[in-house]
């Protein structure tokens, strides 16, 4: 037996949730009101963890960098939330649901976890209604469902191209009238910077005031981290520039398991980097390769011109385009999976058919739409996404392709739990995206809100319970303890560190410097040779970064350079434990394309047999190589077939 | 389309060290910058300069830089997120500059928006007025099936474009009052709209009402600033319907 | 009461009624007014001022009228004062032109401005009139003797070209007044949507034009008939 225990119930598959919910410990209201439970980010998993907690009874601490909860990135998720509803009388259901995301995730996520996911979303679609979202309806008055990219049927539910925010803000009123109840204690502009553990078990946090400086301890029967992925180690990404791996790397050194690290969504509809003065890149949704068609030249010669601005892309007649995907995968053509069109994007550029200045850049061409459906009805459908391209690109969508080439959007691993949403330190809870739990090496869209809100309003609320129905006479914790102690000492000491090396370079220096690597060797194609390098780099830019970092301002006070200095730190470790575990998986899955194991046309090989198992890297201390446990995936419902969209 | 260089741009901007220290204006140098930039980026590169110069750098608010968080929170030249209409500072670019101009960069000015240091202020105020009544009042679990009740699409629609609101304060900074109407409406009629919220919609007006007061902002006087300042065009028919609300609601009492 | 007129709303409500009560008393003011110039004869114009006079209608509003005024520009003074607190620190550069109009921003130096107007007005005519009415010659009009107005103020206007554009600038200015604070006394009310808004502020800017040019216009024709 590994120390791994998901806790995976028995029985049937479809019956697994509700004989758990039947068997797990339940608490009385009366200890619920003396138990204490801290949330760290205030996303959609977070936010409707902490607001469905206090509705519960438990006195609940929650805690976001931001200076409201409505600002963390969910906030900015465009396009919908998938439920298996089956409104459309399409023959959706919990099953087909499960499959989808389970085969989308290319057969590397659990498979009770994805269940209960897919049997959850239709309350989560209920929940947010009664909440006051304004999701789009029809004329007659019911909700109304638009489609997306990997699946069959009409499932997704959608406000607009702001479902994200609409969702977070009523997670985020749920959570305020907590608070205005005092249910919640809510700390703005806080960061957590360690997680406290007792006998073993997580009893607080140590987070600092980002406006005084202050560092504070926060005591707490259990802990929930919920603050996002870790994409941000890429410099450039699609994530907010906040969004950090900080919180889920504390929770490692403390001993919680990092699952599958190397699992990153790589986004392929996103605005090319331009010059070297850009801090962060733009998503434009997914929803345009429904009627834009993605190509580049045909010719080496045309390419050419195009990156000197010799011609423009009108100049290039038809028979000279070569729309690659529609080439190479017929029956999906401009459809393809995420990972699919990034990976043919990137090898199109490569090959020096890339139409930008810096020949990193595809077309995402909607003359073809426009001709078949008239400007109005493409104005109709992308009109606010064109509009955002102009402000940014000051090119008109309408007249010219748009250009879009890939950009790292999401991370499907993070924090390794168990079933009950638990990581492997007792008491300690990961939810969202930071854990790793259910999309596998890739995720489809609009699952990520539905993972978000499944696991803060309907899993959590329930499995905590079996934990805390033990700590009913544990008192309140008390922060002077020696542990608190010691774990302020260290987070001090560590930004006093950070504070004194006074070298010579930006944090932003370090930063670019980890991103280039990251992508170069640990981004869309990895290959041994490229990450044992990246391993290497990665050390000896750390090593720099503690000589030579400088950190502007004072530590009691506001102070954004010393924020981004601890972030970056932590980004250095995740980003060598990424390319550690990546160089474990010699197989290509999801996002992770390894060079070695590709079919003869260059497209993703799994390697069920060696590979069927989740990666838990355990943290052995600064100097040791980290320990790898392996999770067998055992799947009983689905066949493991080869993913083809040819 | 091509991007130009900008070779020299004059950055006029507020410096104050913390809550309770005085400011003041610091004009500072930057050379070549992309046309291509966003503001932000603008500001990311002057403050590595500054890093390099020991300088402290310009604290600003910012975070998705997709125009949808609401954290940035920029008075550029006069006007809120700066020379651009519906765009918030993250999504301002350069070109709207000429070579050689003077920027003024301030942060937004009010007495419920405290300035906490250099161009970040202090929004708690719109946590407040949220948490006296944004929202329904319904916990999770045990509600209706989503499709029970139907709502009319033009509904829908309304509530929906109230309901855009980003929550960063630019309505606030471009009234003349400093008033917060076209926030506390915004989230009025987004709710107001909905069968789901007009259950609570009288008091919910009364509650955020008489918190915004408390709080400090000014009155409306219906100059419309806001509206047209706002990145995401929340339009102040939804001031009308809040008045109409809270009149009703505190006539019938 | 006295908690509705502490709340922002309540404050703007008392605003709202008290200007569209002195609208509507305006129109009434024009229309009694521009009997001046349809008549040189000035036999219209003093039938309908004895008319005013002589109402118990006219009398009871009268004070009324009065009160209105003073709640309307005493009050105006205490929201601005309310208004000019939550802003402690100004900007430094403010480009507010391209997002509001000038007299959205500027009614209470508009307001004061009329009022100014109004003070030497009422020193014009109401207060001899009311309170001086033997420096003023009297007529016979259909066989009943009234005090005869008209000369009163086509003297004043025939006399002096200076009140002449004073009167002008008079209407001018209470045209921009009205120009933003007719449909914002709608909007105020609650009385506006996305469909009224457009029509509420076509009336408004319709009636402030017509005030305008119908004030201005008195004045104007003293100035080029005599």
């Amino acid at each position: 037996m590994s120390i791994l225990n998901s806790k995976i119930p028995e029985g049937p598959l479809a019956e697994k949730w509700s004989k758990h919910k039947a068997n797990i410990k339940v608490v009385s209201p009366a200890n619920k009101r003396k138990l204490e439970v801290i949330v760290v980010g205030t996303g959609l998993g977070g936010a409707s963890a902490a607001a469905s907690l206090a509705e519960l009874g438990y006195n609940v601490k929650a805690f976001c960098y931001q200076d409201s909860p409505r600002r963390a990135h969910s906030i900015a998720a465009q396009g919908g939330i998938n439920a298996a509803k089956n409104y459309q009388n399409d023959n959706d259901s919990v099953f087909r649901l499960f499959y989808d995301t389970i085969k989308g995730g290319d057969y590397r996520a659990r498979e009770a976890n994805v269940y209960r996911l897919a049997e959850v979303s239709p309350n989560i679609i209920d929940q947010c209604v009664a909440q006051g979202v304004p999701f789009g309806r029809e004329y007659g008055g019911l909700l109304a469902n638009r489609s997306f990219g990997g699946v069959l049927v009409s499932r997704t539910f959608y406000a607009r191209g702001q479902t994200g925010q609409q969702l977070l803000l009523g997670a985020y009123q749920a959570l305020n009238r907590q608070i205005s109840k005092g249910n919640v204690e809510m700390y703005s502009r806080h960061e957590m910077l360690d997680v406290v553990k007792i006998d073993g078990k997580a009893r607080g946090i140590i987070a600092r005031d980002l406006v005084s400086g202050e560092i504070k301890r926060y005591g707490a029967h259990a802990v929930v981290v919920a603050t996002g992925g870790y994409g941000n180690v890429f410099f450039l990404s699609t994530n907010a520039m906040g969004s950090n791996g900080s919180a889920a790397w504390q929770c490692y050194k403390k001993g919680a398991f990092m699952a599958n690290p190397c699992f990153v969504q790589i986004h392929p509809t996103c605005i090319p980097v331009h010059g070297d003065q850009q801090s962060k890149l733009t998503l434009m949704s997914e929803s345009l390769r429904n009627d834009g068609r993605v190509w580049v030249p045909k010719k080496k010669e045309d390419a050419v011109k195009l990156q000197k601005g010799e011609i423009g892309p009108n100049d290039i007649p038809d028979e000279d385009r070569d729309f690659y995907l529609e080439r190479r995968y017929p029956s999906y053509g401009n459809l393809v999976p995420r990972d699919v069109a990034s990976r043919a994007a990137k090898e199109r550029c490569d090959a020096g058919f890339g139409v930008n200045a810096e020949g990193k850049a595809v077309f995402l061409d909607f003359k073809y739409a426009i001709d078949r459906l008239g400007k109005d009805v493409i104005a109709a459908r992308y009109g606010n996404l064109f509009q955002m391209y102009e402000k940014i690109t000051d090119v008109d969508p309408y007249k010219n392709p748009m250009m879009i080439y890939p950009a790292i959007h999401y991370s499907m691993g993070g924090t390794w739990v168990d079933y009950n949403l638990m990581t492997s330190v007792p008491g300690l809870y990961s939810i969202g995206e930071a854990n790793f739990s259910d999309h596998g090496a890739n995720r489809l869209g609009a699952s990520a809100l539905m993972q978000g809100l499944a696991d803060g309003y309907f899993v959590l609320p329930y499995t905590i319970g079996d934990y805390l129905a033990d700590e009913i006479m544990t008192p309140k914790i008390d922060t002077n303890a020696p542990e608190f102690e010691e774990a302020e000492k260290e987070v001090t000491g560590r930004l006093e560190k950070l504070y004194n090396i006074k070298g010579s370079k930006s944090v932003d220096y370090f930063h670019k410097k980890l991103g280039q690597v990251m992508w170069d060797y640990v981004g869309m194609a990895r290959n041994a040779e490229g990450l044992k390098k990246a391993i290497e780099m990665i050390k000896e830019i750390r090593e720099d970064f503690w000589k030579d970092v400088k950190v502007p301002g004072d530590l009691d006070n506001l102070n954004p350079e010393l924020e981004k200095a601890g972030r970056v730190a932590d980004f250095l470790d995740i980003g060598e434990l990424m390319a550690r575990d990546a160089l474990d998986r010699n197989e290509s899955c999801g996002g992770h394309f390894r060079e070695e194991s590709a079919t003869e046309e260059g497209e993703a090989k799994r390697n069920d047999e060696k590979f069927t198992y989740v990666s838990c890297w355990e943290y052995k201390g600064e100097s040791e190589e980290p320990t790898l446990h392996k999770e067998d995936l055992v799947f009983e419902n689905v066949k493991l077939t080869q993913r083809s969209y040819k | 389309m091509a991007d130009k260089i900008l070779k020299k741009l004059n950055i006029k901007v507020w410096r104050q060290k913390n809550a309770s220290s005085k400011g003041k204006f610091e004009t500072y140098t930057i050379e070549n910058i992309s046309t291509g930039s966003s503001f932000l980026e603008m500001m990311d590169i002057l403050n590595n300069e500054l890093i390099e110069k020991g300088i402290d750098p310009i604290a600003f608010d910012h975070d998705c830089r997709e125009g949808i968080c609401g954290t940035c929170s920029l008075y550029i030249n006069g006007r809120p997120h700066g020379p651009d209409t519906e765009v918030t500072t993250c999504q301002l670019h350069m070109r709207k500059f000429k070579d050689g101009e003077t920027i003024t960069v301030e942060p937004w000015r009010a007495a419920a928006f405290p300035v906490i240091k250099d161009l970040i202020v202090d929004r708690t105020a719109f946590e407040k007025i949220l948490q006296a009544g944004g929202f329904v009042s319904v916990n999770t679990g045990g509600v209706p099936d989503a499709n029970t009740i139907p709502v009319a699409y033009e509904d829908a629609e309304e509530s929906m474009d109230a309901a855009a609101c980003i929550g960063c304060g630019a309505c606030v900074a471009a009234c003349k009052n400093s008033s917060a109407m076209l926030f506390v409406s915004a989230k009025v009629s987004h709710l107001a709209k909905l069968p789901q919220g007009q259950v609570e919609a009288k008091k919910r007006a009364r509650n955020m009402v008489a918190k915004m007061d408390e709080l400090g902002f000014g009155g409306c006087t219906n100059t419309g600033a806001c509206e047209v300042e706002c990145p995401k065009s929340i339009s102040i028919t939804n001031i009308a319907r809040l008045n109409r609300e809270y009149l009703v609601s505190r006539l019938s009492r | 009461m006295s908690k509705f007129l502490a709340a922002s709303i309540g404050r703007k409500f008392l605003m709202s009624i008290t200007g569209l009560f002195l609208v509507a008393f305006i129109a009434v003011h024009l229309t009694l007014n521009l009997l001046l110039i349809f008549d040189d004869s000035g036999e219209l114009f003093n039938l309908g001022a004895n008319f005013m006079a002589t109402n118990p209608a006219i009398k009871i509003m009268e004070p009324l009228l009065g009160l209105g005024f003073l709640i309307h520009i005493l009050w105006s003074f205490y929201l601005e004062f309310q208004n000019w607190k939550a802003r402690p620190v100004k900007y430094d550069k403010k480009n507010m032109s391209g997002a509001s109009s000038w007299a959205s921003r500027n009614m209470l130096v508009l307001g004061a401005l009329v009022m100014v107007f109004l003070i030497i007005h009422i020193i014009n005519f109401f207060w001899v009139i009311k309170f001086d009415p033997h420096t003023m010659s009297t007529i016979v009009i259909g066989g009943e003797e009234m005090e005869d107005t008209y000369t009163l103020v086509a003297d004043l206007f025939k006399g002096s070209v200076a009140y002449c554009f004073f009167y002008i600038l008079g209407g001018l200015l209470l045209g921009f007044h009205l120009s933003h604070g007719f449909w914002s006394a709608f909007q105020t009310l609650g009385l506006n949507n996305k469909y009224w808004m457009k029509r509420w502020q076509a009336i408004g800017y319709a009636y402030a034009i017509i005030v305008a040019i119908g004030f201005a216009a008195i004045p104007l024709y003293f100035l080029v008939k005599f």
